[in-house]
């Protein structure tokens, strides 16, 4: 199986770690990963700001990049649901690209998807002693529909004691330029979930998105009485017992 | 035609959304009762078993509406009037006004008892009236609750919802003629306080004023589903009704409606079944109003139909469930919108109907988190509307070049390495910090509350090619 990863641009930049986390968990398991060059971004924070013609490059790039795989996988939910989502409605009118998109779109995985639906594993082995709490992000629990597979990953791993964050599936408030937009709205839906986070008394808070988990860490670093660390879960995954 | 009336926002949304973030008790208000029946609905949704089929047929029956609705309304139009009614076409909210005051003028009354009615909110039918002389009396009691306090609704099912009891019953002491000054804010003592002073009212009254949840093409029926019983009383007891309804809401005959009234109670108040639906046809002697007229309005409407993508939000049946899931609405309550319509449809059908000024700001009032699209019980995909409406509309020109910019860099692998690269050397000197506190404007909108990571000293790909 000829599995291409897609490394999105906030976790190219701000976050390899959880890149090198997908590649070591994907290579444990016995599967060569590629890393096709030409991949840029998704497009995504340029079609959901309302600039759809400045995304369309990067739709077609992502096609061109992709398209020979059997899988392409993203550490993800956010990016991956753009792909799967909103990749067929951009591409409407273009036949070529209508094409490409078919054939992409279906087998652009979230890391979980990938490992639960298509290579069928649960138990990676991982060590990761410490508490956690999951914050199901919008776009994985709502356009992906990634239920508890994430959980299900997450209950593997030896030593790791998961807590219940109340309200789990409200947004955080991030949302992209919303964020800024409406900058007073998206801080006050923040303080909620903070809350949340720092009622668990969890070690970490563990997310499939870094976008979601940049804001949510932002908030939580803001605040005294908050401890918890933000963590991408394919990092937990990769985790063999060492404190990352 | 764009349409006119309450739904026009005065000022853009950050700017009024600002102003009710401070007021912490309309947030512990709107937190408690939305939730309340968030949770309701999700416990009697989950009792159907065929529920995303009846989602599925609902949006299937209105699309249908919507495809043929000229056709429709002309059907309605002939049964109504064979069945006696009298019906109206008003192309915006001025015109509806003007419509309903001289049909109440025609008759000897200067007074008339009101259904709840989103419709005749959004054409400022009270203000309207009462600058004539006649007075409208809300009937349902949270409509009662604001119309007592001066205040415009806040909820499309919940008008009231930014008030909690202690305050309602400060608004009945201050305001409700007749009032005990021992009155609790025990709620059966708030109805039984509200139902007195209504019952003189309704049975004083010879005027009646409603909206309508749907209107049957077939047979010219109209029908109003209620949960207080006052609807009825209004829609009975006055000799002459008149009824304010958007021209989308015709379903095609009484087969469609069985699908409705499962969608609706559940969606809107969490209920199997609300307790009053109510449905009259024309006039029948000895029975009810002797008059009946239907004032059919656009105000917007049409021009919300032109559009492909957007046309979805002509399917919502007010049932307000995306308000009570959204996020943004919990925060900040439906006065931020500037509109009757607020929350998640609100900021899809303002803009639509009215095509433009301060409603231009309502597609960015969402993190797109996509809650609403579960919840909307005919399907409208919210998400995709707001996205389409911002590329739609207009742009600030620093926004605009700096998404150009990026598209640029992005669209060529070389570009976007050799940026990746750039960034992560032009933040090295601050890595020290481990994260920054404070940006200038306008990423100052980010760090008022939150801290900025910086990235770390090698990119996912420069790692790749060394490994």
């Amino acid at each position: 199986m000829r599995i291409a990863l897609f490394i999105t641009c906030v976790n190219d930049l701000m976050y390899p770690d959880t890149g090198k986390a997908v590649v070591s968990i994907l290579e444990r398991l016995g599967h060569t990963v590629d890393f096709p060059a030409a991949q840029t971004c998704c497009g995504q924070m340029h079609a959901n700001s309302g600039y759809r013609a400045e995304a369309m490059p990067m739709v077609r790039g992502f096609v061109d990049t992709f398209r020979d795989y059997d899988a392409v996988v993203a550490p993800s939910g956010s990016c991956v649901a753009m792909v799967r989502d909103s990749y067929p409605r951009l591409a409407l009118g273009d036949s070529d690209l209508e094409s490409g998109v078919a054939k992409v779109a279906p087998r652009t995985y979230e890391l979980a998807e990938l490992l639960v639906d298509v290579l069928g594993v649960t138990d990676l082995g991982a060590v990761f002693p410490h508490t956690v709490t999951y914050h199901p992000t919008c776009h994985g629990l709502r356009m992906l529909r990634l239920g508890d597979k994430p959980l299900a990953l997450l209950r593997a791993v030896r030593g790791l004691e998961l807590r219940e964050l109340s309200g789990a599936e409200e947004c955080c408030g991030f949302g992209g330029t919303f964020a800024l937009k409406n900058s007073g709205v998206s801080s006050a839906m923040l303080a909620d979930k903070c809350g949340a986070v720092d009622d668990t008394g969890a070690e970490y808070v563990v997310a499939a998105d870094n976008s979601c988990l940049t804001h949510i860490g932002g908030g939580l670093s803001r605040r005294a009485t908050s401890t918890a660390k933000p963590i991408h879960y394919a990092e937990i995954l990769a985790s063999t017992g060492s404190t990352s | 035609m764009n349409g006119t009336g309450n739904i026009v926002a005065l000022k853009p949304f950050p700017d009024a959304a600002r102003l009710e973030l401070s007021d912490a008790q309309l947030r512990a208000n709107l937190r408690r009762a939305t939730h309340t029946i968030r949770d309701k609905r999700l416990r009697v949704v989950g009792e159907v078993d065929d529920w995303e089929e009846l989602r599925r047929a609902g949006a299937a029956i209105k699309d249908d509406v919507l495809a043929r609705l000229p056709e429709l309304l002309e059907q309605f139009e002939a049964a109504a009037t064979r069945a006696g009614a009298v019906v109206h076409w008003a192309r915006d909210a001025a015109e509806a006004c003007e419509i309903v005051t001289r049909l109440v003028l025609q008759t000897a009354a200067r007074e008339v008892v009101k259904v709840k009615s989103m419709a005749t909110q959004e054409i400022g039918l009270n203000e309207a009236l009462e600058a004539v002389g006649i007075e409208a009396t809300e009937t349902d009691l949270a409509e009662l609750i604001v119309q007592l306090a001066g205040d415009t609704p806040s909820h499309i099912l919940v008008p009231a919802i930014h008030y909690n009891r202690s305050q309602i019953r400060d608004i009945f002491l201050s305001k409700m003629p007749g009032v005990l000054a021992g009155l609790t804010d025990d709620p059966p003592a708030l109805a039984e306080a509200a139902r007195k002073h209504l019952r003189a009212k309704f049975l004083s009254a010879t005027v009646g004023v409603s909206g309508a949840n749907f209107a049957i093409a077939e047979t010219g029926t109209l029908v109003v589903v209620e949960s207080e019983g006052n609807g009825r009383m209004c829609l009975t007891l006055p000799e002459t009704l008149i009824s304010v309804v958007g021209i989308e809401k015709i379903l095609p005959s009484f087969s469609e409606l069985e699908v409705f009234l499962q969608l609706l109670p559940r969606s809107s108040t969490g209920e199997r079944m609300n307790p009053y639906t109510s449905m009259w046809t024309g006039v029948t002697p000895g029975d009810g109003p002797r008059t009946t007229h239907i004032v059919l309005i656009d105000n917007g409407r049409t021009a919300v139909l032109e559009d492909e993508v957007g046309r979805q939000a002509l399917r919502c049946i007010r049932c307000s469930a995306c308000l009570n899931v959204c996020p943004v609405y919990e925060r900040v309550g439906g006065h931020a919108y500037g509109s009757v319509y607020p929350g998640p449809i609100g900021a899809i059908l303002s803009p639509q109907m009215t095509g433009g000024g301060a409603n231009k700001t309502l597609p960015y009032a969402s993190s797109l988190c996509g809650a609403c699209f579960d919840a909307c019980p005919v399907r409208i995909d919210i998400p995709e509307v707001l996205v389409h409406l911002r590329q739609k509309g207009p742009k600030p020109a620093a926004e605009r070049a700096a998404f150009r910019a990026l598209s640029w860099i992005m669209r060529d692998r070389r570009r976007y390495a050799a940026a990746l690269r750039a960034a992560r050397r032009g933040s090295a000197p601050l890595r020290g910090f481990g994260r920054l506190r404070r940006l200038p404007w306008p990423a100052s909108a980010w760090t008022d509350s939150r801290d900025v990571p910086l990235p770390p000293k090698q990119t996912f790909r420069e790692w790749w090619t060394k490994r």
